[in-house]
């Protein structure tokens, strides 16, 4: 199993821990990563409230410089990389204005795209491509005992996902099971955590984070398992703040392949569990206990 | 001393002929002309309560001309994205599309609502995009907060500290080799579509 590999800037950056794992978790597995080269930024939402336009050519130049490398699966970690990569492909197969400007904007940089590349989150090549059971044979310190709530945020399950339900996707429920964790019932999976609201608009931004750190909390949850880099942060960066504001509300949150990396036997420091503001100890304790 | 009262709905003088028309020709937002006001969108929407017209009225309010109420709203910002309202919308009409075309025309013609961060950091992230190619998340907050909001930067040592004891706090800019490369792409999808084109002209 070969992919092309795309990181996407928060992979570098804040969610850094998600590549460590996730490069871990993958090699473990046996699928081959290359980094796309020369990617550049996918636009986010941020860019495409400038401009549409130009927001398609960022995403397009990715999908064509994959094109070019020859790989036809493109693994996008990052839930806002992973919409706009899709929403681009879409736009330019619906609207032949969109894609006219932007294949115009591919030429000046003598790139070209004919529509190869599929883009794809890796919850959905671990679930469809390497398999359940494949993942099982690998669980050396299954996580019996560990109570995880499964949040996947809004933008891989929404507009455009193939591979799950935009309310109650049910892919990393699946996965969390098979290494042992008990999983929450967790019906705010899909609420979105407010995005870059934490920041500009504290007062939204905020609360949104706080009704879903309480939420897992009152349901039982140990831990939180996430799918996103810009969730991760929210929900783990910005505990003084919410617990000045409306009490305390002290649970870890994960990525989701960081939960993989334990149940594989990675040391924790391996996995950038070092990383987090809200310490893994409870979460650590009761794996290796397991 | 009489009771100070205020007209609640909008004059028709207040229409912009043709807003609806130029909106609705935009990709993805064709279908706003068949949106029946059922407020589902506004029912769905994480983050209705805190804006000061619900989506379902920013849907109206486009629909009868009424540009600058809805460019100066605080609600095309508010929207973060999460797609709810599009995926549950009876009507498959495209409204968070339409939030980003809102956004979009709102700064184009520099009416978005002023000292509001969210637009402000859409600008310097775009900036930063085209200058670099990537964006290095830290380096960026803190240009935000010099530009929005400088107290910002002292609310917030807490957690500039926690990213530097976790190291991810990421001091040098990421970049792309072929930046140029980059910037004649951008250019050249700025031609013809009258929107902002390389730095330094327009931001």
């Amino acid at each position: 199993m070969k992919y092309s590999y795309f990181p996407g800037c928060s992979l570098k950056g804040l969610g850094r821990a998600y590549e460590e794992s996730l490069l871990r978790v993958m090699r473990h597995l046996g699928a081959e990563l290359e980094e796309l080269e020369d990617w550049n930024c996918c636009g986010a939402t941020a860019y495409m409230s400038v401009d549409e336009t130009q927001a398609g050519v960022l995403a397009a130049r990715n999908l064509a410089l994959a094109e070019r490398a020859g790989s036809h699966d493109l693994l996008t970690p990052c839930s806002a990389c992973y919409l706009v990569l899709n929403k681009t492909q879409h736009n330019l197969a619906d609207f032949p204005d969109v894609r006219e400007r932007i294949h115009r904007a591919l030429q000046s940089a003598q790139l070209a795209y004919t529509g190869r590349t599929r883009v794809r989150h890796p919850l959905d090549i671990l679930v469809h491509d390497v398999g359940l059971d494949v993942i099982k044979e690998k669980v050396v310190r299954p996580l019996t005992g560990l109570k995880v709530a499964p949040y996947y945020g809004c933008q891989v399950v929404r507009p455009y996902s193939t591979f799950d339900d935009a309310w109650n996707p049910t892919t990393m429920d699946r996965l969390l099971a098979t290494l042992g964790a008990e999983v929450v019932h967790f019906p705010l999976k899909t609420k979105c955590c407010g995005g870059s609201l934490t920041g500009t608009v504290p007062e939204a931004g905020l609360r949104m984070c706080y009704i879903l750190l309480k939420e897992a909390v009152r349901r039982g949850a140990d831990v939180i398992a996430v799918i996103c880099p810009l969730c991760q942060f929210n929900l783990d960066a910005y505990h003084d703040q919410i617990d000045r504001r409306w009490g305390p509300t002290r649970i870890a949150t994960v990525y989701f392949t960081q939960l993989m990396g334990l149940a594989f036997g990675f040391s924790p420091r391996e996995l950038g569990l070092h990383r987090n503001f809200i310490p893994m100890k409870e979460v650590t304790a009761k794996a290796a206990n397991a | 001393m009489g009771m100070e009262i205020k007209r609640t709905i909008k004059y028709e003088a207040d229409r912009v002929r043709g807003f609806a028309q130029e909106i609705m020709s935009v990709s993805g937002c064709e279908q706003l002309k068949s949106c029946i006001q059922c407020g589902t969108c506004s029912g769905t929407c994480p983050l209705s309560i805190y804006m000061d017209f619900s989506p379902r009225q920013v849907m109206a309010l486009v629909r009868a001309d009424f540009k600058n109420e809805v460019l100066r709203s605080k609600t095309v910002w508010l929207c973060a994205s999460c797609y709810a309202c599009t995926v549950e919308c009876p009507r498959q009409i495209r409204i968070t599309d339409i939030m980003y075309a809102l956004k979009q025309r709102a700064i184009r013609e520099g009416v978005y609502p002023k000292r509001f961060p969210i637009p402000i950091l859409a600008k310097e992230f775009s900036k930063m995009v085209r200058s670099k190619g990537r964006i290095t998340e830290t380096l960026l907050v803190m240009r935000l907060f010099l530009r929005a909001n400088w107290r910002a930067v002292f609310r917030s040592w807490r957690l500039g500290l926690g990213l530097i004891r976790t190291g991810r706090f990421v001091a040098r800019h990421e970049r792309i080799e072929r930046r140029e490369e980059l910037a004649r792409m951008l250019d050249a999808a700025a031609n013809g579509n009258g929107a902002i084109s390389a730095p330094g002209r327009r931001s």
